[in-house]
């Protein structure tokens, strides 16, 4: 079993932090890396990008936005609990290289995702703009952390509770303008990153997207995981999940993460209407 | 064994009951359900105890089938099953999955006139038996000889290189990248071919004997193999089988309902997909199904999905009938249970609707031309013969190819030019010191026997190399 040893509730509790002790993985594990989790028997093999590793304590820190059932289940795991299966670190590193200036955009739990990355691009030397967004200002996530992990960071919300009212394509567009961008990360939404690599486009700015697929295996096995980039069929978990957003096909990613929408719905429905009853 | 095309003959061989087809191709329980003790012994004495047994000349691990034979026949069945052990360490599973047709019972004299003897059947009856009302007692373990051997891959060749070498004192421990052990046998072939119950016990037998079984360990990702020697292991094996799923690369491929056989597979078995809602993993529901490929892949994802309740399914293969790899009892079983062939057939491209989900395929009818460099005849397109197949699922089983997860991590390796381990035939070394290699990942798919034969000849050089140095 690998015990969670800290657990939070972020984003009005929508949104769920687990350290976990996984010694092997944590010795391992680079930004940009990920795992599978799978809480008991029956369980769903569920990946999620490392938020967070801790050599020294043998600790991965994940992060996830509670949406069907399988992320139900892990919302009920509390310390001293501990999921069954844990497997990686999975997938390719994130490429990290000083180039100057450099923009970081994170939407939704994309943000965890995007921390590490943010803080190992600033730790090299590259001049760190970060923009973060999430629907109202209850919604955002790790915003210390990010600011700490960033030069210069800017918020935008939905509604316009807190930061800039409207979306973080906005501020990029402004920051863009500005010139001199050498790279962009994007990680978020599949509507999200697609809109920021037609921006960056554009200018001619390369941008490096995180793709979240659904998965069985993570090891390159069963193909379930093929996203179409520039034209030729990769598998993500081996070959990403970081990929070149100018060449990733967003509109066939999203299609295909809805294949089991209908099942996922049912489940999940079920799951809250017995929980619920007890 | 499939009784198809019993010849009447004088002394015919005794059939294994099986499930009705109807009732069975709408579950997940064992097809044939095994021989009772008299029946078992009917059949053994149809065995001439032959001087020059062909039989054994056809099996890949030299059974003594007579042998054993012989030991069901006196009602021996604790003499039978050690018999058996001596040559192969998962005979529950060989008696079940061995292609026997083309191995002993394709050598068997009485199949010269009439039926060979059901050796696979037999071998299964001796194992059941045993699991059934044997004592479960351990074999010796010859003391302890300090030496650390990590095996990567718990497949049939892993398994059985486990096997041998904690019986001669190492100190074994099994890595695998899956949550739960078996390879192949848990993850690929169907609980109604073979019982997953009885992989658990063959994994629960090597625990017992005191190997360790690590799973979650993904060699390459989580450990490398010169962390694995840092870490004090002595010898390393590699069966980490073929997993690399072919696709046709034909257009529209990436359609949702277009699922390789691994992940299909995968699903339904490993993650018990088929219980779902009550197991938390989906699986596609077709109605009308199709399969590419035409071996044992195809046949058991194609019972697989009408046993998911399909409308029909399919088996679209480009050659005909004679080329089909799958085991004839499969091929049987599958058109027994309503599956049709396609044959001749090849798709071009698939077809699917706004929400990207599948829709059908347009396919070719295809006829022999000359023999190809299998020596089998090559298929060629009839021109103008295109046509429409609809369907709303398609599982693809056009074969494997070996992963580079672990073998690009590990660069002193060597790897022929399919990415395939280079090992040598007769002990499985490779080109890497400590490091031996077998199964799949070495032959590129092929069988359970192969894979355990394999890993017999390397667990004994892993040992000399133990004892004696390399
Ligand atoms: C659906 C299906 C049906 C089949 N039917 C038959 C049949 O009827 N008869 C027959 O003889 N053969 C059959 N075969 C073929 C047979 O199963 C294989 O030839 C055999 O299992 C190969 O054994 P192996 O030990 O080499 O590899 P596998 O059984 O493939 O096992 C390899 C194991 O290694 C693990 N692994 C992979 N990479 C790593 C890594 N980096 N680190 C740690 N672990 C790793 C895998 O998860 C897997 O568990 C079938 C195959 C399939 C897929
Ligand atoms: S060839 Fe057939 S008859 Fe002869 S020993 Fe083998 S199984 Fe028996
Ligand atoms: S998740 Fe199976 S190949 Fe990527």
């Amino acid at each position: 079993m690998f015990k969670i040893v800290r657990r939070e509730e972020l984003s009005e509790g929508t949104v769920v932090l687990n350290e976990i002790e996984a010694p092997q993985i944590a010795k391992k594990a680079l930004p940009g890396q990920f795992v599978i989790l799978k809480s008991g028997e029956d369980g769903e093999r569920i990946p999620l990008t490392m938020a967070d590793t801790d050599k020294e304590k043998g600790t991965i820190t994940i992060i996830y936005m509670v949406v069907g059932k399988s992320t139900e289940l892990f919302k009920t795991l509390q310390v001293g609990d501990g999921y069954e299966d844990v497997i990686g670190p999975l997938g390719k590193p994130t490429h990290l290289e000083k180039v100057g200036k450099v923009v970081c955009v994170g939407g939704g739990t994309g943000v965890a995702v995007l921390h590490p990355i943010t803080r190992a691009l600033k730790q090299i030397g590259n001049d760190v703009t970060c923009i973060i967004g999430a629907r109202n200002k209850g919604l955002l996530m790790l915003e210390d952390q990010m600011r700490e992990a960033s030069h210069d960071l800017r918020i935008c919300t939905d509604d316009g509770s807190y930061g800039h009212h409207g979306f973080v394509t906005d501020v990029l567009a402004d920051v863009l303008a500005g010139g001199d961008i050498k790279e962009v990360v994007a990680i978020g939404p599949v509507p999200m990153m697609k809109a920021v690599s037609n921006m960056t486009r554009e200018y001619n700015v390369p941008t490096l997207v995180s793709l979240n697929p659904i998965m069985v295996d993570g090891t390159g096995m069963c193909g379930g995981c093929r996203v179409s980039v520039g034209g030729e069929t990769k598998f993500a978990c081996v070959d990403g999940p970081e990929f070149d957003g100018h060449l990733v096909d967003f509109d066939e990613l999203n299609l295909r993460l809805r294949a089991y929408l209908d099942d996922e719905k049912n489940c999940h429905r079920d799951f809250c209407t017995i929980r619920d009853a007890q | 064994m499939a009784e198809q095309g019993a010849k009447k003959q004088k002394n015919p061989r005794v059939a294994m009951p099986e499930q009705e087809p109807k009732v069975r191709a709408r579950n997940f329980l064992e097809v044939p359900t095994g021989y009772t003790v008299k029946m078992a012994q009917e059949e053994a004495v149809r065995c001439l105890q032959c001087k020059k047994p062909g039989c054994v000349d056809g099996c890949p691990v030299g059974v003594d089938i007579p042998g054993f034979i012989d030991l069901i026949a006196q009602g021996d069945m604790t003499g039978a099953i050690r018999n058996l052990w001596a040559k192969n360490a998962l005979p529950a599973v060989c008696g079940r999955v061995c292609p026997q047709e083309i191995q002993c019972e394709g050598k068997c004299i009485v199949g010269k006139k009439g039926e060979p003897v059901a050796i696979g059947n037999l071998e299964r009856f001796a194992a059941d038996y045993e699991r059934e009302f044997g004592t479960g007692e351990l074999p010796p373990v010859e003391p302890a000889t300090g030496k650390k051997v990590a095996v990567v891959g718990s497949g049939p060749s892993g398994l059985t290189v486990a096997g041998d070498l904690i019986l001669k004192g190492h100190d074994v421990t099994i890595l695998e990248a899956f949550h739960k052990p078996g390879g192949v046998l848990v993850y690929g072939i169907p609980e109604f071919r073979l019982p997953k119950e009885i992989v658990a016990q063959e994994v629960d037998f090597l625990s017992r004997l005191g190997a360790k079984v690590e799973c979650n360990v993904v060699v390459g990702r989580t450990v490398s193999i010169d962390e694995l020697f840092e870490q004090g292991y002595d010898a390393v094996y590699v069966g980490v089988g073929a997993g690399l799923p072919r696709f046709m690369n034909i257009p529209g491929e990436n359609y949702v309902g277009i699922l390789s056989a691994n992940e299909y597979l995968t699903r339904a078995n490993l993650m018990k997909a088929y219980k779902f809602p009550d197991v938390d993993t989906p699986i596609p529901m077709g109605k009308n199904v199709v399969v590419l490929g035409a071996g044992n892949v195809a046949m058991d994802s194609a019972r697989t999905a009408m046993r998911l309740g399909a409308e029909s399914v399919k088996i679209v293969y480009r050659r005909s009938r004679e080329e089909m790899p799958a085991r004839i009892a499969e091929i049987h079983h599958a058109e027994e249970e309503g599956i049709e062939l396609f044959l001749l057939t090849n798709p071009t491209r698939y077809l699917g609707n706004e929400d990207g989900r599948l829709t059908g395929m347009e396919c070719l009818k295809m006829e022999l031309g000359e023999p190809d460099d299998s020596g089998r005849r090559r298929p060629v397109a009839v021109e103008g013969s295109e046509f429409e197949l609809e369907c709303d699922l398609c599982i693809v089983a056009v074969g494997s190819g070996a992963n580079p997860l672990l073998t690009s991590e590990t660069p002193d390796m060597a790897l022929n030019k399919w990415g395939n381990v280079v090992a040598d035939l007769k002990t499985g070394k490779t080109t890497k010191k400590g490091v031996w290699a077998g199964g799949d990942i070495v032959t590129g798919a092929a069988t359970v026997i192969l894979a355990m034969g394999a890993g017999r000849d390397a667990a004994n050089s892993i040992h000399d190399y133990l004892t004696l140095g390399w």
